[in-house]
């Protein structure tokens, strides 16, 4: 009976045994397989457990979290939420997130092992810290300014501070609310699916997720090209340009909207915007000189995040020299996104130099310490600082005798460059208003702004839509706010 | 020392010196402090997890444990005092930190308070106990009610039967907002009554009946009512669907066969019956076929867009534990469902106590099977004996089936984890099993065997 007794001992050992080696599997061999299992709801419940850090705005909070009481306890709200989407994106208990949110969701959620006093702690215990914050360099008064200014129509502004590539400014209109995607009702779902299906993408980010055909303002590169290659050494110098130009190896000519372009200086046709000039200006400079020119200024670039990634600029490698002249005067497959062209904006008002433009001033804990502070970095060299000495001349002048008057602004020095893109089939489509522009406070000592307009549907008749018309307003505003915000410190 | 087999206690040999076994009385008492202070932190540890506040009723919550713990303690000291000292501290330990889990799940659940509720019965548990231990002098006694205790089983198990079936099984009876699960009282009743036939007819069935291949047949006269009435009892519960215990009672009624007559033989047949039975069951009953289904493919539903089935979640839960859990009041295991305070306690422990909180218990577990079968070692009456090692291998098949089931590596059977579950007869059956324990143990201890363990059995079974 002993014997008997000690087997099923044994027995019961062995089954013991048994059940430790299999909570041994369960829980530690295949624990990270069940973990990422997309039916465990912990990682979403962990993720919603406590309030989302903030995103701020001239140090304070655009954002905020609501108590739900939910499973998922915490939702994002937002404060401006349409002015500020485009920069802030969503953070949706049902659709992830996007921009801002996406691209810092790991201080944002806390997940940051930066954000832990004892990281490599942190890594083994896979604890959370509280959500940390993200400081942008946005200009509050700038994107308001920016917002107000395209009053509901579709287009875009992107505004820099030339001497460090801060975004002041980002707005897309029509914009919409993110807060109306935070939870996970079907009030979110009937958004997402309104917001999906709006002929007018207000979830589009105009500014640097859509790229345009930039029209009179790619001119600025051209005659950057035209300037650093020695194409032409005197901005009064003629051109010998005819007009109309007949695009070569073609039928068809280019034509101009003002007079006086035939043989005109560099200096007439880019105040008045002669296409002929600058078109023949970019085939004398050949393809490779103008290629190098537009990816010195950030076109063709497809890994530029700000630190949102943003959508690639196009200037073709390959065209013939019919498209090389139009590409030249910002048609045919040029396409620039509203930043790209605030940077070529900046860039003159630099001095020559393209810096990477960045959202994010610092990142920080939750209390305040700083995880993170991106900083300023130079991207390229697009010019020499006596070919941005140039072009800023070139730019003035059309702000202050040309078709940018009305980006005109007492106390500052501005200078601007007008676009009207023509697209659609044949050109049909309602063209779009560019205005690309910077601004320099006089008795400063750097450049304060740079910054470009696009307006898609400018609601005027066709002959009478134009950068100067419809988007330089717009860009005054938002130089004007900037101007502003920078004599306010200067005061205090 | 009325039994048959009783013997004259040893007694010493002249001129040596009389060596008293140590009582344990005071180790006892001394385990028994951790035991509840541990469940108090424990219970501390919940609230300020979950609310960040220590729970309020953490005072009375202790004091209760406490008393009751005390008031065990002291029932034992009077009647007991040669009990194994570590049996109570476990059951105290286990019983504490099953309401700080049912606790924990309650504050999850507003409106739904099972954690008073479980205080209550293990009060009515550990007042049984009291009374077993003060009123039973001598096991052997029960030997006498073993057929009273089979008819009393075999009732108990049918009347539910007539009550309505809940979740699926016909295992309860309801009056008046109260609801108990009789077959749980039954597990005892059956083992006394196994144990009490099985040593009266020990020999018969080891030695008589025909020889087939290496296998002695018992003559059905012998073997007859005992078969029929653990038949009776399974096919009862195959249809009250409680699937859990007659798979507990056939485990018990071969482990006690084999203990009986020494044949190796019964632990065969009773493999191939088991499996038999399990592959027609398993067949022909939709409930049970769902069952291993599930166990198959345990995140089928989830392909099926479903979302996660309980015992998905439960692997889940077990999984987000890791290796040292989230802590107390800091895991979801929530999300398992109804079932997370009883059928499922273990996951929420698994989750937030980690691998090792969960391998503590399982050696708690250990422990007091091992001292289930110590004691029927040290036994010398085989009706003690077999009943030792009935009621330690209830609670070791009753482990095991419902932990491997929460942790995948057998089929899911609705069981409750021995003290940890929630479930009024189940603290109530176990706290009779540790006092049917403690008794066997004091009689174990104050008459300890003489070297040769087989000289009480004859030495004839090898």
């Amino acid at each position: 009976m002993s014997r008997c007794v000690r087997h099923t001992a044994a027995l019961c050992l062995l089954l013991l045994v048994a059940l430790l080696v299999n909570a041994a599997r369960v829980q530690i061999v295949e624990a990270g397989t069940l973990d990422d299992n997309p039916a465990n709801r912990r990682s979403a419940i962990a993720r919603y457990a406590e309030p989302r850090g903030d995103i701020l705005v001239d140090d304070r909070p655009v954002t905020g979290s609501k108590d739900t009481g939910e499973q998922l306890r915490y939702e994002r709200v937002y404060r401006d939420g349409p002015l500020y989407a485009p920069v802030t994106g969503f953070s949706s208990q049902l659709y992830g997130t996007s921009f801002l949110e996406n691209a810092e969701d790991s201080v944002l959620a806390g997940t940051d092992p930066m954000l832990a006093p004892l990281p490599l702690w942190h890594e083994l215990t896979r604890s959370r810290s509280p959500g940390g914050r993200i400081a942008t360099t946005l200009d509050g008064s700038a994107q308001r300014a920016a917002y107000d200014g395209l009053a509901g129509r579709k287009g875009a502004v992107a505004a820099l501070e030339p001497g460090t590539g801060r975004v002041l400014a980002l707005v897309s209109t029509p914009s919409y609310d993110p807060g109306r995607l935070s939870g996970n009702g079907p009030a979110v779902e009937s958004a997402w699916r309104r917001l999906n299906g709006s002929p007018d993408q207000p979830m589009l980010n105009r500014a640097i997720r859509q790229t345009y055909p930039p029209g009179s303002t790619f001119k600025v590169v051209t005659a950057a090209a035209a300037l650093e290659t020695g194409t032409v050494r005197d901005l009064d110098d003629p051109t010998d340009s005819p007009d109309p130009y007949r695009l070569p190896g073609s039928t068809s000519s280019l034509t101009n909207e003002v007079d006086g372009c035939e043989d005109a200086s560099l200096r007439y046709a880019f105040t008045w915007s002669c296409n002929t000039v600058l078109a023949k200006l970019g085939t004398r400079v050949g393809l490779a000189g103008m290629t190098g020119t537009a990816e010195d200024f950030g076109f063709n670039d497809r890994g530029l995040r700000v630190p949102s990634p943003v959508a690639a600029s196009n200037f073709d490698r390959r065209m013939d020299k019919a498209q090389l002249a139009l590409s030249s005067v910002g048609q045919f497959d040029t396409r620039a996104t509203p930043l790209q062209m605030a940077m070529v904006a900046a860039a003159v008002a630099g001095g020559g130099t393209v810096r990477t433009p960045y959202l994010v001033d610092r990142a920080t804990t939750h209390d305040g310490s700083p995880v993170r502070t991106p900083g300023s970095r130079v991207l390229h060299q697009a010019m020499n600082a006596r070919t941005a000495a140039q072009l800023r001349e070139l730019m003035t002048e059309v702000v202050e005798n040309g078709t940018g008057g009305k980006a005109a602004i007492p106390g500052a020095t501005v200078g601007g460059k007008t676009g009207t893109a023509q697209h659609g089939v044949g050109n049909t489509g309602t063209p779009y208003a560019w205005f690309i522009s910077w601004a320099h406070a006089d008795g400063s000592p750097e450049p304060a702004v740079a910054v470009a307009v696009v307006v898609e549907d400018a609601s005027a008749v066709r002959g009478e839509i134009s950068g100067g018309g419809d988007a330089a307003p717009i860009a005054r505003a938002v130089m004007g706010a900037v101007l502003d915000g920078a004599e306010r410190k200067r005061d205090r | 020392m009325t039994g048959t087999t009783a013997q004259a206690p040893p007694t010493p040999p002249a001129g040596a010196p009389a060596v008293r076994p140590p009582l344990g009385r005071g180790t006892e008492l001394v385990l028994l402090v951790p035991a509840v202070l541990l469940a108090v932190c424990g219970y501390c540890a919940a609230g300020l997890g979950r609310t960040g506040a220590v729970p309020p009723g953490v005072a009375a919550y202790g004091a209760g444990l406490g008393a009751l713990a005390l008031l065990a303690h002291i029932a034992v000291r009077l009647r007991a005092p040669y009990a194994d000292p570590v049996l109570l501290p476990i059951a105290v330990l286990l019983n504490g930190i099953g309401l700080v889990l049912i606790y924990r799940l309650d504050l999850e659940t507003p409106g739904d308070r099972a954690a008073p509720a479980q205080l209550v019965w293990s009060a009515l548990g550990v007042a049984l106990f009291t009374v077993v231990v003060l009123a039973l002098r001598d096991h052997r006694i029960l030997q006498r009610y073993a057929y009273l205790c089979m008819a009393a089983a075999l009732v108990l198990m049918i009347v539910p039967i007539f009550f309505p079936a809940v979740n699926g099984a016909r295992i309860w009876i309801r009056f008046g907002g109260f609801s108990i699960q009789p077959g749980e009282f039954a597990k005892i009743l059956l083992a006394l009554f196994f144990a009490s036939y099985l040593a009266a007819n020990r020999h018969a069935l080891a030695y008589t009946g025909r020889r087939m291949w290496r296998l002695q047949l018992p003559t059905g006269r012998v073997l007859g009512p005992i078969v029929t009435v653990w038949l009776l009892s399974v096919i009862v519960l195959v249809l009250e669907r409680d699937l859990g215990t007659s798979l507990l009672f056939f485990g018990l009624f071969v482990v006690l066969l084999y203990v009986a007559t020494g044949r190796t033989g019964w632990i065969a047949v009773g493999l191939a019956l088991a499996a038999a039975g399990a592959t027609a069951v398993g067949r022909l009953e939709p409930h049970v076929h769902t069952r291993v289904q599930d166990w198959l493919h345990p995140f089928a539903s989830i392909d099926a867009g479903q979302g996660p089935n309980q015992l998905a979640q439960s692997l889940f839960a077990f999984a987000a534990g890791g290796l040292l859990g989230t802590g107390l009041g800091l895991g979801d295991s929530i999300l398992i469902g109804f079932a997370a305070k009883s059928d499922f306690i273990l996951a929420t422990a698994g989750e937030e106590l980690g691998l090792a909180g969960l391998s503590a218990l399982f050696l708690l577990y250990a422990l007091l099977v091992e001292r289930g079968f110590r004691t029927g070692l040290a036994l010398r009456d085989p009706f003690g004996r077999l009943l030792a090692v009935g009621l330690a291998s209830i609670v070791a098949l009753q482990s095991f089936v419902i932990a491997g089931g929460v942790t995948g590596l057998i089929p899911l059977t609705g069981m409750a984890m021995p003290f940890l579950a929630q479930g009024g007869s189940s603290v109530v059956t176990n706290w009779i099993i540790v006092a049917l324990l403690i008794r066997l143990s004091d009689s174990a201890r104050r008459h300890p065997p003489e070297d040769d363990p087989t000289a009480t059995d004859g030495g004839t079974v090898r």
